[in-house]
Parts: C-alpha cells; sequence; structure tokens
C-alpha cells in the first residue's frame, strides 16, 4: 500500500536556512545539508527546499546546496523559489534535484508546465499553488510570494496545471499560513478532489492532528510542514505516529 | 571495477551515481562510477546502469539518439552478460513495447509490455508517487537482505506487463498488484527508485555491484 508522506521544509536564502532548527545536536544549525541529513535519519519521506532570496546573483549558492544534499541525503528532494525556465530546472535537476517547484513561472506562462513536463518527465514537476479565499468555497491563485491576486480560480488553476502535465501540486493556503491554525481543508479538499495528481497540503499545520486532518479530511496524499518542525516542536516521528494511530497508512 | 551509468539526457544521474558511489564505499569496493554518452565507456565497464525519467517514447529516442549505444549495450549486456541495473523507465525500456502515448519498441531483452496504471480504486492518484511497501515475488540475489514489506521510492504512471511470470522479482500493491522489480540471467531492473529509497536502495545497489549472474 502506497504510505501518505510527510514531507519537511526548509526555507533557504544565500546558502543558509531562514527559520533556523533549534536541534541541538546540530553542529551547524542554519546549514540545509545539516538538516536535510537530520531529516533523513528521522525518517522524512521527502524534503522540500525552498530558495525565499531566488535573485539570480545567488543561484549558484543554491546549485551547490543542493549537489551536497544529494550527496549525503538518498531520499527525494523538491527544490522550488525562484524556478523560471527550462534551463533553471535544467540546473536543478544536474545539481541533484529530483523534482522543482514552478510557481510565478507557471502563472506568467502556463506553457512552461506543459515543456517542463515533455522534456523531464511530469514526475519532477511541481506546480506551487499560493491561494487565498476569495467567497465562500472560492479561491483565488496568488504569485510573488502571495503578495500578487491573479484573479485566477485555484480549483481550475491545478485542473489546468495537471492537464497541461504537473506531476503534483503543491497547495498552500495563504489564508492560514503562518497561523498554527490547521489546513484549509476545504480549499485542500476542492482541489484535490478535482485534479488526479497527487496534493501536498501546506500552509498552517501548527499541530499533529492538523496533519491527520489534511490526509483524512482534505484528501491531500502528502503534508508539507515548516515550522513545527524547524522549532523542534515535533519531530518526524511524532508526526507518523500521530497519522498512523489515526488508522492512516505511513512508512 | 567500473560501474557505467548511461547518460542519455533522461533524469537525474547525478543521484544515481552518488548511490553508487556511497553503496561502493560502504562495502569497501574500489569502484570507478562513471556517467558516460560514449558507447566505448560503456562496452567497457564491468557493469552498465541505466537510469531514466520520463517518457517511454521520449528515452527510447534519447538512447537511440546515442550513435552506437544501443548496439555498445546490446554487446555488452546480452552478448557478453555483463550485469544490468535498469532504474524506472531505464527498466522499462527492456520491454518488448512501450504503450506510453504511442507505441514503440522497446530493447526487447525481457518480454512484455509497458502499460499505464489501472488502480481497481478510481480514486486512487496518478503517477503513483510515493513509499510503498516491497512484495517478494521470487528470490534474487539482489534482493538480499531487503525484507518483505520494505519500502522503496516510486513515481512512474506506466508499468512494466511481464509477458513471462517468473521474470516478476517484487511488487507492490496500488489498487492491485503492480510491477517493482524483474529480472532474468544478468539483467535486473527496478520500478522505484533505489537510489531515492534509502537503507533499501542502497542495500539494493550494493547487491549489484557485488552480483556475480
Amino acid at each position: 500500500m502506497l504510505k501518505m508522506r510527510v514531507i519537511p521544509c526548509l526555507d533557504v536564502t544565500d546558502g543558509r536556512v531562514v527559520k533556523g532548527v533549534n536541534f541541538v545536536d546540530l553542529i551547524d544549525a542554519g546549514d540545509p545539508v545539516e538538516q536535510a541529513k537530520l531529516y533523513d535519519i528521522e525518517g522524512a519521506d521527502e524534503l522540500c527546499f525552498l530558495d525565499i532570496t531566488a535573485s539570480s546573483d545567488q543561484r549558484d549558492t543554491l546549485y551547490d546546496v543542493v549537489a551536497r544534499t544529494a550527496e549525503q541525503c538518498f531520499m527525494p528532494l523538491t527544490v522550488g523559489g525562484g524556478v523560471r525556465s527550462i534551463d533553471d530546472i535544467r540546473k536543478l535537476l544536474l545539481a541533484g534535484a529530483d523534482k522543482t517547484s514552478i510557481n510565478t513561472a507557471a502563472v506568467a506562462r502556463p506553457e512552461l508546465v506543459a515543456e517542463a513536463a515533455e522534456k523531464f518527465g511530469r514526475q519532477c514537476i511541481v506546480v506551487a499553488i499560493d491561494a487565498k479565499e476569495a467567497a465562500p468555497g472560492q479561491w483565488q491563485v496568488f504569485t510573488h510570494g502571495g503578495r500578487r491576486g491573479t484573479g485566477i480560480d485555484a480549483v481550475a488553476w491545478a485542473k489546468r496545471m495537471a492537464q497541461s502535465g504537473a506531476g503534483e501540486i503543491l497547495l498552500t493556503s495563504m489564508d492560514r499560513d503562518g497561523t498554527r491554525q490547521g489546513f484549509d481543508l476545504a480549499l485542500t479538499r476542492a482541489v484535490a478532489d478535482a485534479v488526479p495528481i497527487p496534493v501536498i497540503a501546506s500552509g498552517g499545520v501548527g499541530n499533529l492532528q492538523h496533519m491527520v486532518e489534511g490526509i483524512r479530511d482534505g484528501h491531500a496524499t502528502a503534508v508539507l510542514a515548516a515550522s513545527i518542525f524547524h522549532f523542534g516542536t515535533y519531530r518526524i516521528a511524532d508526526a507518523k505516529a500521530a497519522l498512523r494511530q489515526a488508522g492512516i497508512a505511513v512508512r | 571495477m567500473s560501474v557505467a551509468i548511461v547518460d542519455y539526457g533522461s533524469g537525474n544521474l547525478r543521484s544515481a551515481a552518488k548511490a553508487i558511489e556511497r553503496a561502493a564505499r560502504d562495502c569497501g569496493l574500489e569502484s570507478a562510477i562513471m556517467v558516460t554518452s560514449d558507447p566505448e565507456v560503456a562496452r567497457r565497464a564491468e557493469r552498465i546502469v541505466l537510469p531514466g525519467v520520463g517518457a517511454f517514447a521520449d528515452c527510447k529516442r534519447g538512447l537511440a539518439a546515442l550513435p552506437g549505444m544501443i548496439e555498445a549495450l546490446e554487446e555488452a549486456v546480452i552478448r557478453q552478460g555483463k550485469p544490468f541495473l535498469g532504474i524506472c523507465v531505464g527498466m522499462q525500456l527492456m520491454a518488448t513495447t512501450g504503450r506510453e502515448f504511442e507505441t514503440v519498441a522497446g530493447l526487447d531483452w525481457i518480454p512484455g509490455e509497458v502499460v499505464a496504471l489501472t488502480p481497481s480504486d478510481p480514486t486512487l492518484k496518478i503517477p503513483h508517487m510515493g513509499w510503498n511497501a516491497l512484495e517478494i515475488r521470487a528470490w534474487h540475489p539482489l534482493l538480499d537482505g531487503i525484507a518483505p514489506g520494505a519500502h522503496a521510492y516510486f513515481v512512474h504512471s506506466f508499468e512494466f506487463a511481464c509477458a513471462e511470470p517468473s521474470h516478476l522479482l517484487a511488487s507492490a500493491d496500488y489498487g492491485g498488484p503492480i510491477t517493482a522489480a524483474i529480472g532474468r540471467d544478468n539483467l535486473f531492473g527496478t520500478q522505484f527508485h533505489p537510489e531515492k529509497s534509502q537503507d533499501t536502495g542502497l542495500r539494493l545497489i550494493a547487491n549489484f555491484l557485488n552480483w556475480r549472474p
């Protein structure tokens, strides 16, 4: 049976993790590679790096981080943030990423997703959608790190991206992100039920029950969290145990 | 020992190379891991790994676009019997035929077709993406030390349907049994990604490096 996935996400800028992990046993808590190794040992199912600076002059630092991580972690690695072109994707894959996540660039030029899927296979093209509730039961896609509204309906956009060749949707609720109030379950379910591809729920996890809800009620097949892991509130094993207790199959 | 990883423009070769280097180091093997698109290098290598991600037809075209590569692989793998490991689409390419988007001839090393996954439960997502438990169908040296139920990382929408049941070595359950590993003689293939499957994957790669078919 396929297991539901728990994915820690690291925000990286200039080669360093921004929200530091307070794990005492790390030699260098700001080094993404050290943190990746720890998550690997702890049994994370995948790892996600989000480059939150994404300015072109710092890209080389990111490639170096990805390369060093791939040398030490034999688990799937998704890298996102500032991915704008086929060339960006190629460089990340060559550095050692397994998947790349595309957000703003997909809205700016939707054909990029089809071109990338054709070139590299859809399994490595994740479309990240940042969505905000516009009216009850309706969500709008935002870009540029959630700063710019697009007027595009999030469910319709997810369907279009799945048809274009996205292998997976990384769905973040802007309303919930950082609130620790739990996922926007209505949004998650609306998108997950509308597309044939896997959906990763993101934004708002504050406790382990939220992860259970994301899968059980939101119909996501993976849950992504940043802060609850970063600040050491919970470890990966805690998340797995909570899911298992709720009857959800985990590794 | 020399291992050639065939580079035909598909997939994340770095992770495959790194995982093989690591497995070789862990079992104390002196090895030269070569990521190559040169048929001569592939022909001379003692072991050959064919990775691959994306669509079957694209991968086949990519491989065929390297002048002399398919002939070199036939020589080394089929005629000389060197150990061969195909990963994901690299495994699927051993089939007689691929039926992803268009019907394309494979290498025809292991009889069978590559067909779309059709889980009995229509709510199951395609691609089949994530960690799934292996069911061992037949003992094989490459599966040594891998317990039934061990998890491996899959990401695919198509699977290898073996024409000969004895070639199916491991399966996984995704709305019915799906092919996880196949093999015959000196040929072995995994649908999952050993290079992304942590300890289980490293074990399989180490078994491959030590394999004397």
